[in-house]
């Protein structure tokens, strides 16, 4: 293969044309905007110095990026081929009624996966009920707010936030959070909101509500990052348009900022529930591991991924293996179509819309 | 030249030492992991040419790997079903290695001392039905303990465990009730309670859990000096669980000749009644005959030497006639 002179595979040749435009930066152009400008300047040079550059490195390129784009496909057809291959013996003894049924005991080797599918429901909305509000406010706080000094002191403790590994959450989920709750936090809720239901019944500590706060703490630095990123991107001018017209502060960051960035943020909200539906370790530490489906947010529950991870390794009989592998089968389809209805979500609100500030 | 011929002389002499070396890989329960990490690493020791390579990966999961013969040897805390032998493309021999307890240990605000449990207390608080600590049952066996008005939280293993297994074949044994609704296993669908993930689960729920109550290893509440009860045998002693008292509990059981025995609630008098072996699964026609030679070697050792190794590490030893049976057994049946 010829040794192509397309200089756009070495860095340095971009640099020459950054050079007069970080020279004249005005007020208001962003970063984003700088760069745009930069690479669309440097392919034109790059194709009046170059009329002829050869076409074969760019096939290449052209086909390994289809490969790479392909193996996730090829990814997600082989695990959901693999979970439905494994999981026949269950499937084949008990049908649809698995995702429905209530049982699940493993001596009688009668399985039912609905507990787990409503504890890791509940759950996941439960981290984002709490996640959501706590983590936009983070990420207006540090772009909008926050002194210059103090936020580059922020960022890196949300981001601290994300390092820690999740079983460190769950014992500090067992010998700090759980007393706390049953202590303080849970005798308040039923005596202020009892009524209601959900916060019924014996205080352990650890339950349903002590998962899901563990959960929204593990979720706020995913949530809380992309949307700084996102609120990061909002041009200035949309912020000094707003304050113009005479906007309060608030105003200004609710219709200059939020309102522009809101694509990008029910994009990170979407992948915190990612992690939350899928997160094992934390969760199965304090939510009480008991397979049971009940109102009361003090009352144990179980996931499904707490399930898989608890019983995998013990698991004997054929069809008790069957049915944890259907169990994954179920996270993978309940996974799916929490996906798939996000989607939705974000299709019904940027319809007729620009994704201004999607990134 | 002469150097480079030294050089290659040495990769040589040092590859052909690396290729005489055997690895036998086995895979199972995770109790034993520590005692047999231990004894595979001595054995290393003495003799070089014999490398262990053991991964904890739990009882179910050894079963499932020995039978489909993907490892040289297998170790579970359960005996195998009959069904599972049945299935079993390899024959395997069930060697038992050490011995394991399990104690309740629990967290009762004002008692300090040290609480008696009989069988039909713990069958009682595991099926729901004693739920206060102040219970008239729990009173009679404890007279010099007052109880307060506290509601009684039952903390189970959450995972699959050996350790469950163990109670709820004990807990099956005691009381009718408990063997018709709920039954043995490692993983069971307990009436009533909340699930810690391991040891380290169970015992901090309990810590923090006022009226809580549970079951843990022995070994993990010696190494974590936590406070556990005594339980009351079969002939009506409280015994206090110890390495002694978990070694005198499979002194008194008559041994089957397949070595796949319950020793919970056994007879003897001073015999602590929720223990249990643990076996390492031996395939008795390997497929490989030198490996399976010098894993017959490596058994021998363990149930020989290994065993004086173990209290150290806070296991039970066998008692010394059935260790010389399993003994036996190996040398006959392994070939």
């Amino acid at each position: 293969m010829p040794e192509s002179p397309n200089p756009a595979n070495s860095p340095g040749s971009v640099e020459p044309a950054q050079k007069p435009l970080t020279a004249i930066p005005t007020l208001a152009q962003t970063a984003t905007e700088r760069k745009t400008v930069a690479v669309s300047s440097a392919l034109e040079r790059i194709r009046r110095t170059h009329p002829r550059s050869s076409r074969i490195p760019d096939k290449t390129f052209a086909l390994l990026i289809l490969l790479t784009g392909l193996s996730v496909f090829a990814i997600v057809v082989f695990v959901a081929w693999e979970l439905v291959d494994k999981s026949k013996l269950s499937l084949h003894q008990f049908g649809f009624s698995f995702f429905w049924g209530r049982d699940w005991d493993p001596v009688n080797d009668q399985y039912g996966a609905l507990p787990f599918i409503y504890g890791t429901l509940v759950s996941s909305f439960l981290a984002l009920l709490i996640a959501v509000p706590l983590s936009i406010g983070v990420a207006v706080f540090i772009t909008e707010m926050c002194p210059i000094r103090l936020r580059p002191i922020i960022s890196f403790l949300v981001e601290l936030l994300a390092a820690i590994p999740s079983v460190i959450y769950g014992l500090w989920g067992v010998f700090a959070l759980a007393p706390l709750l049953r202590e303080y936090v849970e005798p308040f809720l039923a005596k202020t909101l009892g009524w209601t239901g959900f916060f019924s019944g014996p205080m352990y500590g650890i339950g349903m509500l002590a998962a899901g706060i563990i959960m929204s703490i593990m979720v706020i630095p995913i949530i809380s990052s992309i949307t700084r990123e996102v609120l990061t991107a909002v041009p200035q001018s949309q912020r000094e348009a707003v304050l113009a017209l005479g906007a309060t502060r608030w105003e200004m960051i609710r219709m200059g900022v939020l309102r522009n960035a809101r694509i990008g943020i029910v994009g990170g909200i979407i992948l915190g529930l990612g992690r939350a539906l899928g997160e094992t370790m934390a969760v199965t530490m304090v939510i009480g591991n008991r397979a049971e489906i009940s109102r009361s947010l003090f009352a144990p529950g179980y996931t499904m991924a707490s399930v898989i991870a608890n019983e995998f390794t013990e698991a004997t009989g054929d069809l008790y293996l069957s049915a944890l592998v259907e169990i994954g089968l179920a996270l993978f389809l309940v996974t799916l179509i929490v996906n798939a209805l996000a989607r939705l979500l974000v299709w019904t609100i940027t319809r007729g819309q620009t994704g201004r500030a999607s990134a | 030249m002469n150097r480079a011929l030294r050089v290659l002389f040495c990769i040589f002499t040092l590859s052909s030492g690396v290729m005489a070396q055997t690895t036998l890989n086995g895979a199972g329960a995770s109790f034993p992991n520590p005692i047999y990490q231990k004894w595979f690493s001595e054995y290393h020791n003495l003799h070089p040419e014999v490398q262990v390579n053991y991964q904890s990966v739990g009882s179910g999961a050894g079963i499932r790997q020995v039978q489909a013969g993907t490892v040289d040897f297998g170790a579970s805390d359960g005996p195998m079903t009959d069904e599972q032998i049945a299935s079993s493309k390899v024959k395997v021999l069930h060697v038992p290695t050490v011995l394991g307890a399990v104690v309740p240990a629990y967290n009762i605000p004002g008692v300090s001392q040290e609480v008696k449990f009989t069988g039909e207390i713990l069958a009682g608080i595991f099926l729901g039905k004693i739920t206060n600590w102040s219970d008239g049952t729990i009173a009679k066996a404890n007279p010099d303990i007052k109880f307060p008005n506290q509601n009684i939280t039952v903390v189970h293993r959450s995972d699959g465990s050996g350790t469950s297994y163990i109670f709820t074949d004990y807990l099956s044994k005691i009381s009718s009730d408990w063997a018709n609704t709920t039954g043995k296993g490692t993983s069971v669908k307990w009436p009533v309670g909340v699930g810690g993930k391991g040891n380290e689960g169970v015992a901090g729920t309990i810590r923090t859990l006022p009226g809580a109550v549970g079951y843990i290893e022995l070994i993990y509440a010696l190494q974590n000096k936590i406070n556990y009860g005594s339980v009351k045998n079969a002939s009506g002693q409280f015994i206090k669980a110890s390495l002694e008292s978990t070694t005198a509990a499979a002194s008194g059981v008559k041994m089957p000749a397949d070595f796949r025995v319950s020793i919970t609630n056994p007879p003897g008098k001073t015999a602590y009644p929720i223990a249990s072996f643990t076996w390492l699964l031996i395939p008795t026609n390997p497929a490989d005959k030198n490996k399976g030679k010098l894993l017959k070697d490596l058994v021998l050792w363990c149930l020989d030497s290994g065993e004086a190794m173990v209290s150290a590490l806070s296991y039970a030893p066998l008692p010394k006639e059935v260790a010389d049976k399993a003994k036996d057994a190996v040398k006959q049946q392994v070939k």
